[in-house]
């Protein structure tokens, strides 16, 4: 551990190398490099999701309701024209296609996740750094984190949906709510030890405004920590959301995500499993491609704060 | 250590109390108003108006807070939007299904996960350490229904081992009760055994290279005595905790278990109260989680002693 140069305490190399050396690393090691790798392949497949041979993912066809993968079916085109189509995984009690639902899903997911990593990391960032600095503040702010994380993540999420309407923005405010006290207990543990260093007595001493000693002292040092910690939020975001979509209580049902597509292949499953298997295979490779990623970022970024858990 | 009990006790009353003031406020963030739920459709203006003083939803609302908070101390958790009926009664309904699961499950994945921890500790960077590290990736991104319904296609459908879904109580016979949970207990432990599997090797990693394994192994103590009797026990206090940590996995897993395998307990309860907008369901279950959460780790707290004796409070 302690030959790993990203591992050295800050002060003894220069600030710049220090990164860089710490990023090289990062791309030698092997779970960054597939869990990248296959994160890169499944949001191109979403990106490019209309120029994949896939059909539009809400078209009903009562006609063509419950086919097992490889069914071929005849469209009619708008030129009168006729042309065969492939239901690769086959079709849904509604007769949509579940090939282009499962593409189609994964931007949803992968919008999800990326959106509730982000704006938990930017909540957390803002509350910890509170926390770590205006110490009457501290107390308060810390009960109310423990309150949420003494309550179980799904659940807390199943209570702020039944708040409101189903919907994407519901939805990323339920899974977020229980993310935000992680970071927010990360970045006040950082800006607590921080503070304590030389360098910030010494900006102290100068005069520096508190603003601006946050900002460009305290932040700098959360960066790594919280690039680890926002790919874990991502795939426990991915996931949560597919568990709501699933019990029925997240994205409307019309929406392709991967969780919709399997709490739509519910009933019929003991027949028809590939619409239960088609998106569990795509959630899971995403979540753990998305957690490979995680594990490697953490041990060539920052060994130091993140855990899990 | 009696008044170390004491103490932690009384260091849960203000987590437990903020819980109890965020699942409170819950009701009154709701666009509803709950009055006129229950009052249902063909209410008029002073039927509603009539409930909302039943309730006491016309007091302020710290008064409410008090009255809600002194009802819910002497075990009154209000009566169901949905159902209909005293939640308490619906609770204790159904304790018995998602008791049974999660009991069968913490066995289960502690009986699986600590020897292969061991193992993987004692021969690391052996294919089994490999196999064991990889599963637990694995076991943290695979969600818990596509676990459900693989197990449910092989071992119910395909080789049918086992029933497909359902529960049957225990009081109706213990073959038909385990035999209908071994499926759930099964899916519902991978996340389990794949996290106290990884924090195991860990914590017995750490301890390998002590003097006293050496010693121990010098007196020509048996390679498994070594291992359960000097590794294991040095390394139980982050086990245990991890275990303890893990239960708000576990019960999240639960809801999802409970409604891949149609089982009554208080997962499918807590899906369908939302489904319903029964908040006084929703909060009451909210509530009982958090405090089981928040009480078996305290005891995971207290049980330290047991397994560390340098430990002492």
């Amino acid at each position: 551990m302690t030959t790993d140069v990203a591992n050295a305490p800050a002060e003894e190399a220069p600030a710049p190398r220090r990164k860089a050396s710490a990023i090289r690393g990062a791309l030698r090691n092997p779970s960054v490099i597939i869990g990248g790798v296959i994160v890169l392949l499944i949001a191109l497949l979403s990106i490019a999701a209309p120029r994949l041979g896939t059909i539009d993912p809400a078209e009903i066809n009562p006609a063509f309701r419950n086919k097992k993968p490889g069914a071929e079916r005849t469209i009619r085109n708008d030129d009168g024209t006729q042309s065969k189509y492939e239901h690769r995984f086959g079709t849904d009690s509604l007769g949509r296609d579940v090939y282009s639902r499962v593409i189609y899903g994964g931007r949803v997911s992968l919008i999800i996740g990326v959106t509730v990593a982000a704006l938990s990391i930017a909540i957390g960032l803002i509350i910890g750094m509170i926390a770590g600095y205006i110490r009457w503040l501290d107390g308060p702010i810390m009960r109310v984190m423990d309150g949420l994380m003494a309550i179980p993540a799904i659940l807390l999420a199943m209570g702020v949906v039944s708040l409101s309407r189903a919907g994407l923005m519901a939805v990323v405010i339920a899974i977020l709510i229980p993310e935000v006290p992680r970071v927010v207990r990360l970045v006040r543990a950082i800006v607590l030890s921080i503070r304590e260093e030389p360098y910030v007595e010494a900006a102290i001493t100068l005069g520096t405004p508190t603003p601006v000693l946050l900002f460009r002292h305290v932040l700098p040092n959360t960066i790594a920590p919280l690039i680890v910690q926002a790919t874990f939020i991502c795939a426990s975001a991915i996931l949560v959301e597919a568990i709501l979509s699933f019990l029925g209580i997240g994205i409307p049902p019309d929406v392709p995500t991967w969780g919709n597509i399997m709490a739509e292949g519910r009933s019929l499953f003991r027949v028809y499993p590939h619409n239960i298997l088609y998106p569990g295979i795509f959630l899971a490779l995403a979540v753990l491609a998305i957690n490979m990623l995680g594990d490697g970022l953490r041990d060539t970024l920052d060994p130091r704060f993140a855990k899990r858990v | 250590m009696f008044s170390y009990i004491l103490r932690r006790l009384a260091a849960t009353i203000p987590v437990m109390l903020v819980v109890a003031i965020l699942v409170f406020l819950m009701l009154r963030l709701t666009p509803a108003d709950p009055a006129a739920i229950i009052a249902g459709d063909n209410a008029n203006a002073e039927q509603v108006a009539e409930i909302r003083k039943r309730l006491g939803l016309d007091q302020p609302i710290l008064t409410q807070f008090v009255i809600w908070i002194s009802k819910l101390a002497q075990g009154d958790m209000g009566e169901s939007f949905f159902f209909k009926k005293q939640v308490v009664e619906l609770i204790s309904d159904r304790l018995e299904p998602t008791l049974s699961l999660a009991i069968l499950t913490i066995v289960l994945a502690a009986a699986i996960a600590i020897p292969l921890g061991v193992f993987a500790a004692y021969r690391q960077g052996s294919w089994l350490d490999r196999i064991v590290m990889g599963f637990s990736v694995l076991g943290f991104s695979v969600p818990v229904f596509v676990i459900g319904y693989l197990l449910i296609y092989v071992f119910a459908i395909q080789l049918n081992w086992f029933p497909v879904q359902g529960y049957q109580r225990l009081s109706q016979g213990f073959g038909g009760w385990l035999q209908r949970l071994i499926l759930p207990a099964i899916t519902l432990s991978v996340i389990y055994v794949a996290l106290i599997a990884r924090m195991t090797r860990t914590s017995v990693l750490e301890v390998m290279n002590e003097d006293y394994i050496r010693t121990a192994r010098a007196k020509g103590q048996t390679e498994f005595k070594v291992l359960v009797r000097h590794a294991l026990a040095n390394a139980a206090v982050p086990i245990v905790t991890v275990v303890g940590l893990g239960i708000a996995l576990l019960i999240g897993g639960v809801v999802v278990t409970e409604s891949v395998y149609t089982i009554p307990g208080l997962g499918r309860l807590t899906v369908d109260a939302v489904l319903a907008r029964d908040y006084p369901t929703i909060q009451a279950v909210i509530l009982l989680f958090s405090l089981v959460y928040v009480v078996i780790n305290l005891a995971v707290d207290l049980t330290y002693t047991i397994f560390d004796p340098r430990i002492r409070y």
